[in-house]
């Protein structure tokens, strides 16, 4: 339709660069870029570091000062402490599997390890509730015993390994199948052990990868919310982690103090933006190429 | 690849096979398999009666139509947007650029609760934003449009870093023989280049939309979480989940599980057929 409206072909000889658009289009595009990106991503982060500080540094501190707020700190990094060793340990042998022989189904493997990132953080959570609940396969058990684990430290650690589960493993996989395993068969046909081989030679070849994974892991294992908001039961001082604690100061009206918390979490957002550019940046060979998510 | 004089060094001298597959599939079967498979069970112990009675129940049926209807146009609107972005990261220079680049990814690290009460805070009727929606005589926050918005948010890094790179690894010289040829320039990025765009942005569509369906920290602060009105389904499972009623979290969940893996199934599908066409 737009087709008939256009000039003849031969009357709209016009100077065209090769094969680019005209200055103007361009710079309409940057500024449309440019605006989206602003309107959506950068004005909702000062806008945290806006509220946070707005009455003072002073009242910043303070609104930070609670015993409530102080647990859900501990409580953020105990979880992110236990959970993101627990995925590193299963991203390095899962890629090691995967990377360094042939078998069947593997690539059913792959598939499954991306599986946690299909899932609602709600399901997430849900799904141990109906396992480890009371009302779940494994609750009458657990009472017997006198062992919590929902609404309790267990289940939040569990619930976070789940969401955070492929994160240090889809960032290995790629690069240990790209690298191949000459390295490896030359250090052990010298004599190496397999675990000499193993942290001499395989690991400092995906070190940066590996900090890759490391870093997204523990984002979102300190930020996420749906899954252990469904498994943490919300005791205050005792099952509350940074996000949970950023939803009970904001529905209990006490903003100032909801964006003090929430400003401590995206200041950790940028740290890891930054360091995660740097990383990009410099070691681009040296972590996946795949950087979808 | 092994040459018979490599004595025997084939792949299979690389010890730990057993132990690392052995680990990697007792983990994953733990954590992820059988407390999914839980989930299935459960849900199919519900029986089909009871099973529909959730699926067929109003509130269930406006939730879930909720949580597909604004993730698709959010996924839509980012896949405009997010093709505009990937364009201008990939083909123009300007000052700040890696900054503008590394800010994409911010979604990714935000945790959502933080989004979503800044986002509530700027499209609030007296927010930043939010006021010039009141002066226009309309509410963004606590209505499905605020659901929009926390949904575009999350969205926005899948459509850029999938299409990125297929823009970045495109051959110029086809665009430039379409120049040479005497194409105009809007009709070479419309016939040459966007067709073989189409593979990653569906897949980016798809990734985002995944990913909206199942968003639940960003949206609750600013979706108002009126029932039948904007109230997503992952709430909805929460809700029931307070309730107790674990039957009706559970049908919810895996009719959301289910449409889930359809999607991913679609991704997989995506990425093989592009394969196949780009080589």
């Amino acid at each position: 339709m737009t087709d008939i409206a256009a000039p003849a072909p031969h009357h709209a000889a016009r100077f065209q660069p090769a094969a680019t658009e005209r200055p103007a289009v361009r710079v309409l595009l940057t500024v449309v870029a440019l605006a989206f990106l602003g309107l959506f991503l950068v004005l909702p982060l000062v806008s945290v570091f806006y509220e946070a500080l707005s009455a003072g540094f002073g009242a910043f501190v303070k609104a930070l000062g609670g015993r409530e707020t102080a647990s859900a700190i501990e409580l953020t990094l105990l979880v992110a402490a236990i959970s993101v060793p627990a995925n590193l340990v299963f991203g390095l042998t899962a890629s090691w599997a995967i990377a360094k022989f042939e078998f069947r189904g593997k690539s059913l493997l792959i598939t499954l390890i991306d599986l946690p990132f299909s899932v609602s953080p709600v399901t997430a959570g849900l799904i141990y509730v109906l396992m480890f609940g009371a009302q779940g396969y494994l609750g009458p058990l657990l009472a017997e015993h006198g062992i919590k684990v929902i609404f309790a430290v267990p289940g939040i650690v569990l619930a976070t390994i789940f969401v955070t589960f492929p994160f240090i493993a889809r960032e290995l996989i790629p690069i240990m199948q790209a690298q191949g395993t000459q390295d490896e068969e030359a250090a052990l046909s010298l004599g190496a052990s397999g675990w000499q081989t193993f942290f001499r030679v395989t690991l400092p070849n995906v070190k940066w990868a590996l900090l890759y994974g490391v870093l997204l892991c523990n984002a979102r294992a300190m930020g996420e919310f749906g899954a252990v908001s469904v498994v943490s039961g919300h005791i205050r001082g005792k099952t509350n982690t940074m996000p949970l604690q950023v939803e009970i100061l904001y529905n209990e009206y006490m903003y100032r103090a909801a964006f003090a918390v929430a400003s401590l979490l995206a200041l950790l957002a940028l740290v890891t933006l930054i360091v995660k550019s740097i990383l990009e940046w410099r070691y681009a060979d040296e972590i996946a190429a795949t950087r979808r998510h | 690849m092994a040459t018979p004089l490599a004595l025997g060094r084939r792949p299979g001298v690389i010890p730990g096979f057993g132990l690392t597959l052995g680990f990697t599939l007792a983990y994953l079967s733990l954590i992820v398999l059988i407390p999914l498979a839980g989930l299935v069970v459960r849900a199919a112990s519900l029986g089909w009666a009871d099973f529909m009675a959730i699926a067929l129940d109003p509130r269930t049926l406006a939730a879930l139509r909720l949580s597909f209807g604004v993730s698709a146009i959010a996924a839509l609107v980012n896949a405009v947007f997010g093709l505009v972005v990937a364009w201008v990261l990939v083909r123009y220079d300007f000052p700040g650029k890696r900054i503008i680049d590394a800010v994409v990814d911010l979604p990714f690290a935000l945790p959502t609760a933080v989004a979503g009460i800044a986002l509530t805070a700027l499209y609030a009727p007296n927010g930043w934003v939010g006021q010039y929606a009141t002066m226009l005589g309309f509410k963004i926050a606590y209505t499905p449009i605020g659901i929009f918005i926390a949904l575009v948010f999350i969205g926005i890094p899948f459509i850029v870093r999938t299409v990125e790179p297929v823009l970045a690894d495109l051959d110029r010289e086809i665009e430039e023989m379409a120049a040479t040829l005497g194409a105009r320039r809007w009709t070479a990025v419309r016939r040459v280049v966007l067709p073989t765009l189409v593979p990653a942005l569906l897949t980016g569509f798809a990734l985002a939309f995944a990913r909206a369906v199942g968003e639940y920290g960003s949206v609750i602060f600013i979706a108002g979480n009126i029932p039948y009105v904007s109230e997503i389904a992952p709430l909805l499972i929460v809700i029931r989940l307070t309730e107790f009623n674990y039957a009706a979290a559970t049908g919810v969940a895996t009719i959301m599980l289910i449409i889930s893996f359809i999607l991913l199934f679609a991704i997989n599908l995506i990425q093989a057929w592009s394969r196949r066409r780009l080589g």
